[in-house]
């Protein structure tokens, strides 16, 4: 699909990378702000699928390739499933058998921290993933049609 | 009460574009409204009076504790909302599949049998 | 904030009005931001009653379903609805939902359910008393979903993958044009 003007296109180009990092911040945080995994997983996508609106789909692709993302999104569903089963040295699924830290420290809180990594990662990659397979189906119109036949 | 009963009407008004509608983008913006009103009761259901928002910083008294509202309501709307956009993001890529092969949106012309 | 009825009645006002006007428009584009607003009221409909995180995600969930909404209808060629309406089954869709709406009322109305403002909280005591002994995390919310439910994250977890999956099933190829299919019955 095409891209947009060159307004939009120099705004995305200097945008995009706050964005990412916005949503890293409210991903990492989410133990102690509001926000954690999701909102902060779908604010990573949404600097993405902005790069694949401003540009076209090929860019977006130069940046994040599509067998990155498959391998991101399934990894990131392996990952908590992982997680969860190290409980069970402790005796039980999902058991919190992480060092805990310090309170209101960032590297603490156990296995919340890598969790909330791993579900941003999945629901990130995830939602970019359905944009580019929406954005790639072209629409077949009818007239289309006739015109491809006659010329 | 008022409050459950305005939610209720919303689930309503989503509920009856979905069965009374005839084009299928409609009945995806019922599906939508349905999604909203749930989510909606539910976070309602937990809201406590003078309530503040569970988090807890280093300057907070064990007192507020007992103000803070309801966590457990908030946790299942949480996965509820992202659940929604996945469903979302299936439902139009049936409604793209549909109109590829019917060639039109009113759900009338596609539920006839063909023989 | 102190009683904050007057503004959620303001916004559950606002949302109702909006979704009647989705319902009803015939413009499908109307509808859509319409349903956008919708959306957005209730956002601040959820600050208002102490939930930053949800209000987080469904500021951001809200605007990637007005993107996929909007491919799915102006991108479609699909920009108005037809007028031709059935009387049976709006009819029998009012007397239903009539129904619907008495039953609540009477729910909502009577002895045992909880006032608004006045939740029960019989699990939650505990995970608020404990949460930040017991997980060190300071957002109640996120202890809940990641540490003592991270059962249910799991399941959360699954679906968004089967749904993905099953939507990037259906958009493999490019489609078939409809001359095709009509040429060949």
């Amino acid at each position: 699909m095409k891209g947009m003007t060159l307004i939009v296109k120099t705004i995305t180009d200097f945008v995009a990378a706050f964005i990412v990092v916005f949503g890293a911040y409210i991903v990492l945080y989410g133990h102690l702000t509001p926000g954690g995994g999701f909102a902060g997983g779908v604010i990573i996508a949404c600097a993405f699928i902005l790069v694949m609106l401003a540009h076209g789909k090929e860019q977006a692709f130069a940046r994040l390739p599509e067998k990155a993302a498959h391998a991101l999104d399934s990894g990131g569903a392996l990952a908590f499933l992982i997680i969860g089963w190290l409980g069970v040295s402790g005796g039980f699924f999902f058991l919190n058998v992480f060092g805990r830290g310090e309170m209101f420290r960032l590297l603490s809180s156990g296995m919340i921290f890598p969790l909330n990594i791993a579900i941003a990662f999945k629901v990130g990659s995830s939602l970019f993933l359905v944009f580019a397979a929406l954005a790639m189906f072209r629409r077949r119109s009818f007239r289309s049609m006739i015109e491809e036949e006659l010329s | 009460m008022t409050v459950y009963f305005l939610c209720m009407v919303l689930l309503t008004l989503g509920l009856y574009c979905l069965v009374a509608k005839k084009n299928i983008v409609k009945k995806i913006l019922g599906v939508v409204i349905m999604d909203y009103a749930v989510n909606l009761y539910l976070i309602t259901i937990g809201y406590k009076h003078n309530g503040v928002a569970p988090i807890i910083e280093k300057a907070t008294p064990t007192a507020m504790l007992e103000r803070f509202v309801d966590p457990l309501p908030q946790a299942l709307v949480l996965t509820s909302i992202v659940i929604g956009l996945g469903v979302l993001s299936l439902m139009v890529s049936m409604v793209i599949r549909l109109y590829e092969k019917h060639g039109t949106f009113d759900m009338s012309q596609i539920s006839k049998l063909r023989g | 904030m102190e009683n904050i009825a007057p503004q959620l009645y303001t916004l559950l006002v606002f949302m109702v009005i909006g979704s009647v006007v989705a319902v009803e428009t015939k413009n499908l584009l109307s509808a859509v931001i319409s349903v956008s607003a919708v959306g957005f009221a209730l956002s601040v409909a959820f600050l208002f009653m102490g939930a930053p995180d949800i209000a987080i995600t469904q500021l951001v969930v809200e605007i990637l379903v007005l993107i996929i909404l909007i491919r799915g209808t102006i991108l479609l060629d699909n920009t108005s609805v037809e007028t031709h309406r059935d009387t049976l089954a709006v009819v029998t869709s009012l007397i239903f939902f009539g129904l619907l709406l008495g039953f609540g009322a009477m729910i909502f109305g009577s002895k045992g359910f909880p006032e608004f403002g006045e939740p029960l909280m019989r699990v939650s005591r505990v995970y608020v008393q404990t949460g930040l002994p017991a997980t060190y995390a300071a957002n109640i919310v996120t202890s809940v979903i990641l540490d003592f439910r991270a059962y249910d994250t799991l399941g959360e977890a699954t679906v968004l993958f089967a749904s993905v999956l099953g939507a990037l099933a259906l958009l493999r190829k490019d489609g078939k044009v409809k001359g095709e299919g009509v040429a060949a019955a």
